[in-house]
């Protein structure tokens, strides 16, 4: 049986699945909730001093009959008494000591953070998330990501908490920002012990074509929200792999961000994630979705023979590197099982208009099985993306096995092309039909 | 007589004239091909394309209608979910965790009144979800793949007898296997897995995949059949109680119940269950009638219809006694029936059975329906001229054999009367589940059953070795 304890700088939990900061959390009920489904640990709803929402605050990104595959919301942080939530904060510890319960927060001043920290510890929190992301409401009074996209500021309050802190400190990234590892660096530099990422990024949902307002709309007007859930995803990978590669932030990864299924979690994890948040994919499906994780990360362990989280997180790592690093000799092309092929001829179309024209329909009569015309596939994928059908087309390696020459090594050979016409560009040779012959054909 | 294969494009006065050449929908099967044709799965397995998008469709339903309608729980949005994040052994887990027979089960339920029934798609007359198909492509991976998903519990000492191999006895076994009993199963006849294999209508399931399952479950449980070994007299009995510490009766039910009319013993005349029990094991020995008179209105007599149909027969005709309204038969089941041919002839009564040595027809008496009987009409009989009869009216119980077990009560109609939290019997060494219990009803029943008797044998087990200081 692998063991999914997972340790995020020194805050330990029964498995690496925790709830973010957010509604599903807002409470101790929801927690003991949550920690009875499974979950490892949770992130209480951010504390300070409590705040009062708007009625109508979230938007949703419904794409092909797939609902919230981007979910935006403008709530602030818990709009609950703090000795209310203190009190559930004991009484979750006292019911589940071997899960982490860590408070999120959020105050001004040093005294107020020195304050509010001793007070989450003396309610038995097991660890602290300075939450430095929020990226509406909060900002405009000075604090959440507009202190998170102020490096020197989010270093000053980091250390200000870990002046009084005696459980580890984690600090909780915006992604409304260039370069991630600026606050990431900021927060190892003012002694956090953990970073997390990615808060919610500044987004419009889309605007009612009626009324002419943005979603979600309150009484007429709409502001920016924070983007979460799925779509996400990907941003929230890079970002976390910034930051595990950069050698100045060598403090643990707590990864956030689309996280759904088991799969997310791993990926996460691969990037150099020492656990994982959710928030999104509960507040669509309840907690009852981490039973389809533990249950799939298990299985994925035991399949690989990963005993320890260890044995996986940032196992990826070394296989990002940057572009110019990439084996300019390697090369896939395109194969169709026409066994599979059930004729949509989206591949065709995909490549026809969108790539290099490296795909024949059959002729007439000759059934709708399309075929890759192989010295023009110059292996980019899309076709095999957008084929409906589960491993139809295959991207198949057919280079000449010559070694590997990467951009680094054309420019120190020469061979890397340097003027406007110059012959030893990658495209130079591809046949490409005439302009004209794209007139008159249906598209 | 109108024609049982639907022509209707056909002008009603050309019926008689091509009815003498007319093939029957299904030709006679000759060869093992050709049963591939006749018995063609209306359940096929799914392609990996397809289940990625069924289980796309799932909407994780809050306290899913799909599980509490499923007579053995499974966690159905959470198997789905782990089909779509491509965990298919997790999902064929999480269906074998609550159903041992979780691919037969996905072929053969009545889906349509069970999980797929409750689909909350239906409401909105969107296809609900293929709960069945997809419980089968996870279940019959792991199947295939010989992948392990349990061992044995380690050996605790006790010793517990299953008789009968059917569904019920065989989740009976499994359940306490995990438990770490040491498990023996008796079995009359050479093959396990009972009605499934002899009963289950051979388009819904094959025979290889019925016995390849429960080959699977036998490999990871190490439970013990013995086969051609029946259970029937007193010091048999006497036997197993001294030598198990508790006893499962997955006994089932018997043959064909007779009616008690002229005829029924001419050739020909053959109960639904003998019948389809030819058409499981050899079904190209099975000599069908050109016309065959179907006797029953549950779905027994809905299958035998089928299989009438589907080996050849020109016409199929099914009687009932009562209404239409009034037939056990789920409503798809009839309409499955209709759709290879055969028609319903309601409110009629057999009275004889026709001919001289072999049958050449059946006397029915119109009835109506009063207080939910079947009374009828004095004068009105009229004869339904067939060269087959087949009489699917029920299988009687084993009565016999439980006499011979000591304070074993059964309820008003002969069935074996449990304690329903625990499935223990009057005699408390006895636990029992499966058709024997319910009369005779479907193998998720059966399964369900046995499951929750394993659990039951051990927390009696374990009691009383408690109260004997072990
Ligand atoms: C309605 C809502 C409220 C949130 N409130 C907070 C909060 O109070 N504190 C915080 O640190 N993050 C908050 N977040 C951000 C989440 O914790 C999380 O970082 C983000 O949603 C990305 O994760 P996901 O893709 O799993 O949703 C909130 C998110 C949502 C949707
Ligand atoms: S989810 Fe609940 S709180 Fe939110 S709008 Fe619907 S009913 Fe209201
Ligand atoms: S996308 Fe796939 S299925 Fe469609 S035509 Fe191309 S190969 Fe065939």
């Amino acid at each position: 049986m692998p063991n999914l304890t997972a340790n995020l700088a020194g805050i330990r939990s029964p498995n690496p699945f925790w709830l973010a900061s957010a509604p599903p959390t807002n409470s101790g009920y929801q927690v003991m909730k949550a920690f009875d489904a499974g979950w490892g640990g949770a992130v209480w709803k951010t504390l300070g001093v409590p705040i009062i929402n708007t009625s109508s605050r979230y938007g949703a990104i419904n794409y092909r009959g797939n609902r919230m595959v981007g979910f935006n919301n403008i709530e602030l942080i818990t709009d609950r008494p703090l000795a209310d939530n203190l009190r559930e904060i004991e009484e979750v510890k006292k019911y589940f000591p071997d899960h982490a319960v860590v408070a999120s927060l959020m105050v001004e001043s040093r005294k107020e953070w020195h304050q509010i920290v001793k007070d989450v510890e003396n309610a038995g929190a097991d660890g602290v998330e300075l939450n430095f992301g929020c990226p509406h409401g909060m900002c405009e009074r000075g604090m959440g990501s507009a202190v998170g996209q102020e490096p020197s500021v989010l270093r000053l309050i980091t250390e200000w908490v870990k002046e009084v802190a005696t459980v580890p400190v984690i600090v909780k990234l915006t992604p409304n920002i260039t370069d991630i590892t600026e606050p990431a660096l900021a927060a190892a530099q003012g002694g956090a012990d953990a970073i997390s990422l990615i808060n919610t990024i500044q987004s419009l949902m889309g605007v009612d074509l009626d009324r002419f307002v943005p979603y979600p709309e309150v009484d007429g007007k709409s502001t920016n929200g924070g983007y979460c859930g799925p779509a996400v995803k990907p941003i929230a990978l890079n970002m976390v792999k910034n930051c595990a590669q950069h050698s100045g932030v060598h403090i643990p990864i707590s990864g956030i961000g689309g996280i759904e299924n088991w799969r997310d979690a791993a990926e996460h994890m691969l990037l150099g994630a020492s656990n994982v948040q959710v928030c999104t994919a509960v507040m669509h499906y309840g907690f009852g979705i981490v039973r389809e994780m533990l249950a799939g990360l298990e299985g994925f362990m035991k399949d690989k023979g990963f005993g320890r989280l260890d044995d996986f997180i940032g196992k990826a790592l070394p296989n990002v590197t940057t572009w110019e690093n990439l084996n300019l000799n390697y090369k896939v092309v395109a194969e169709i099982d026409a066994a599979k092929c059930i004729g949509c001829q989206l591949c065709y179309t995909a490549c026809e208009d969108g790539a290099h024209q490296a795909i024949a329909l059959p002729g007439n009569g000759q059934g709708r099985v399309p075929a890759i015309i192989e010295e023009n596939c110059v292996g980019c994928n899309l076709c095999s993306l957008a084929c409906p059908v589960e491993e139809c087309i295959t991207m198949v390696r057919k280079d000449n096995g010559a070694p590997a020459e990467t951009w680094k090594d054309y420019m120190a050979s020469g061979k890397a092309p340097t003027e406007f016409n110059d012959e030893r560009a990658g495209g130079h040779g591809h046949w490409i039909p005439e302009p004209k012959a794209g007139l008159g054909r249906k598209g | 007589m109108k024609r049982a294969v639907n022509h209707s494009f056909i002008p009603s006065f050309l019926h008689s004239f091509i009815h003498s050449f007319f093939m029957a929908e299904y030709q006679t099967p000759t060869t093992e091909k050709d049963l591939e044709t006749s018995f063609e799965q209306i359940k096929p397995y799914m392609n990996a394309t397809m289940a990625y998008y069924e289980s796309a469709r799932c909407l994780f339903c809050y306290d899913a209608p799909c599980v509490q309608a499923c007579p053995t729980g499974i966690d159905i949005p959470l198997f789905i979910r782990q089909i779509h994040t491509g965990n298919v052994a997790g999902a064929a887990r999480t269906i074998y965790d609550s159903n041992y027979f979780g691919n037969i089960c996905g072929k053969v339920c009545p889906t349509e009144v069970l999980c797929e029934g409750a689909c909350v798609y239906n409401h909105q007359d969107v296809r609900p979800i293929e709960i069945g198909r997809l419980q089968s492509y996870a279940t019959a991976q792991v199947v295939e793949q010989g992948r392990k998903l349990y061992e044995p519990g380690p050996a605790n000492g006790h010793k517990v007898a299953v008789v009968g191999a059917g569904p019920a006895g065989i989740a009976c076994a499994c359940e306490l296997r995990r438990m770490g009993y040491e498990v023996d199963i008796f079995e009359a006849k050479s093959q396990p897995s009972g009605l499934a294999l002899y009963g289950c209508a051979p388009y819904k399931v094959t025979n290889e995949d019925v016995l390849e399952e429960v080959e699977y479950l036998r490999a990871q449980f190490q439970f013990r059949i013995h086969y051609g070994h029946p259970i029937e007299s007193r010091e048999q009995i006497t036997e197993l109680e001294k030598n198990y510490a508790a006893i499962f009766l997955g006994i089932g039910l018997g043959p064909t119940r007779r009616l008690g009319i002229e005829g029924e013993g001419l050739a020909n005349c053959v109960g639904a269950t003998e019948f389809i029990e030819q058409v499981k094991l050899d079904p190209l020995s099975v000599a069908v009638g050109r016309r065959v008179v179907v006797v029953g209105g549950g779905n027994t007599a809905m299958d035998a219809a089928s299989e009438a149909a589907r080996l050849g027969a020109e016409e199929v005709t099914l009687v009932y006694r009562r209404s239409r309204e009034e037939m056990g038969a789920y409503e798809f089941e009839y309409e499955l029936a209709k759709s290879v041919g055969a028609r319903g002839v309601f409110n009629a009564s057999p009275v004889a059975i026709l001919g001289e040595k072999e049958v050449s027809g059946v006397r029915f008496i119109r009835t109506r329906t009063e207080g939910g009987k079947a009374v009828p009409i004095p004068g009105s009989e009229f004869e339904v001229a067939c060269d087959q009869a087949i009489l699917a009216t029920g299988q009687s119980k084993r009565s016999a054999f439980l006499e011979l077990i000591d304070g074993l009560d059964r309820d008003g109609q002969g069935r074996i009367a449990v304690n329903p939290e625990t499935f223990q019997a009057s005699n408390p060494k006895y636990f029992a589940g499966g058709d024997a219990l319910n009369g005779g009803a479907e193998v998720v029943n059966a399964a369900a059953d046995g499951k929750r008797a394993g659990r039951g044998m051990d927390q009696y087990i374990s009691n009383s070795a408690r109260g004997e200081g072990i």
